[in-house]
């Protein structure tokens, strides 16, 4: 019984006082993940629209498109991870970066160079904690992402991917932007409430027949007209279609995120309800031990008054 | 799916706005206002910042502004998709205007371009609460 009954008690606080902080995070983050999945609910339909049309144009017509067209000789890629801005999510954050060096060792292997774009201030803190370069970064929205972010995100990567496509050696030295020869992100995906993986897809060049809200094949595609033309279309649909991908893996990786964040505040939550009841017992303990140690001690003290008394007389 | 009558489906990037049955559909693209009546060929088209009018199948009218997007026109289904779309009874005329002439007396915006883009929002906007009013 190394510690008194005070210092058990202050503990037994401190670890009520952090029960309560969990449990709110909890709560918190389970009210919200409702509100996540229904916006990845209401955005399904732009996306299912979106593919359609863009399946519609490429069925139709023979355009070559820069952002479908697969270089030739990949030399440079660029990898954008989807993290969270905030801690206490479990392993949220790592197993998303863990994939995503996973799939850098993996292209360096293919002897591509490889510039990393990040979203959410965790993952940005884990480069630059190694100090290693980061092209881009993007911050402050990981539980609530808007369409807006998901635009500038893919305009950027877009950007980049075309650079890449007009020709290295001339859009290198001139600005900022390097251009990469194929775009991978590293999202989590959302299966259930209990299962979220971390997930690499390729994003560009385009493979337009992938995707899992595909359109239903109940009635074969009708003969379009394009208006202006094919190609113009094409050029409007497609950097839409980037957009709107990145725009979903955002709003999946939002809802893993408040799923991890719940699982893991339950899981403190249960750790310290155990711990206070371990302290409570602990404490009983030495409460008792020194209510023990008290009457002994008056007792004695009564015996040897006794026995002085006794002596004297 | 009836015969003489369009199945729409307004769709902004987070939300569907609208959908339901009409009659006629006034959109502006790239080309021009186009007019689509039921039993159009099919078409994609692109469409420029502005008004949608819907005329629905009870015989009422709506409007909605919406940005830059796609209209694609397939077996009397009309999809309209936009990055933001609102019904003219969601927008808040005041905010637009106020929108409009922070917009025009620029320095808010980092290029002139941006400017205009906003300008024309705002007027889209303030266009389709005025039409339907």
């Amino acid at each position: 019984m190394a510690l008194s009954l005070r210092e058990y008690r202050a503990r037994i606080k401190s670890v009520e006082s952090t029960k309560k902080i969990t449990r709110a995070m909890e709560l918190i983050a389970a009210s919200r993940i409702i509100k996540a999945q229904q916006r990845a609910q209401a955005a399904a339909p732009y996306a299912r629209e979106l593919t359609r049309a863009v399946s519609a144009v490429a069925t139709f017509s023979n355009v070559d498109h820069p952002l479908t067209t697969e270089p030739e000789n990949p030399t440079r890629a660029a990898i954008l991870i989807v993290t969270s801005d905030r801690g206490l999510a479990g392993a949220y954050s790592s197993s998303v970066i863990k994939e995503g060096e996973r799939l850098t060792e993996k292209l360096r292997e293919e002897g591509k160079e490889v510039d990393t774009y990040i979203s959410g201030r965790k993952g940005v803190a884990y480069f630059k904690f190694r100090r290693r370069p980061i092209v881009e970064q993007w911050t402050g929205f990981s539980d609530q992402p808007t369409y807006d972010v998901a635009r500038e995100i893919g305009d950027r990567l877009i950007e980049a991917f075309l650079a890449g496509a007009a020709g290295e050696s001339a859009s290198q030295s001139e600005d900022d932007v390097r251009g990469v020869d194929e775009v991978h992100v590293i999202y989590t995906r959302f299966r259930s409430m209990l299962v979220q993986e971390p997930t690499a897809v390729r994003l560009l060049p385009l493979e337009v027949v992938e995707g899992e809200e595909r359109p239903s094949e109940e009635e074969a595609l009708p003969l379009y007209e394009f208006e202006p033309s094919a190609a113009e279309v094409l050029d409007g649909l497609l950097p839409r279609y980037v957009q709107s991908r990145i725009y979903f893996a955002l709003l999946q990786a939002a809802a893993s995120e408040l799923a991890a964040r719940q699982r893991a505040m339950k899981a403190a939550t249960d750790n310290a309800e155990e711990l206070i009841k371990k302290y409570t017992r602990i404490a009983n303990q030495a409460r008792q031990a020194g209510i023990t140690q008290e009457i002994s001690e008056i007792v004695g003290g009564v015996n040897a008054l006794a026995d002085a008394t006794a002596g004297s007389e | 799916m009836s015969d003489d009558l369009l199945h729409v489906e307004l769709v902004a990037a987070d939300r569907l706005v609208w959908s339901g049955e009409a009659t006629m559909v006034i959109a502006r693209t790239t080309e021009g206002d186009v007019g689509i009546l039921p039993n159009h060929a099919p078409m994609l088209s692109l469409m420029v910042d502005g008004v949608v009018d819907v005329q629905t199948a009870e015989g009422e009218t709506w409007v909605a502004a919406v940005d830059a997007g796609f209209l694609s026109v397939a077996n009397n289904r009309i999809s309209i998709l936009s990055e933001h779309a609102e019904m003219s009874h969601e927008i808040d005329l005041e905010k637009a205007r106020t929108e409009l002439e922070r917009a025009k007396t620029a320095g808010e915006y980092d290029s002139e371009v941006e400017a205009e883009d906003a300008i024309r929002r705002a007027e889209a906007r303030i266009r389709a609460v005025e039409r339907a009013s």
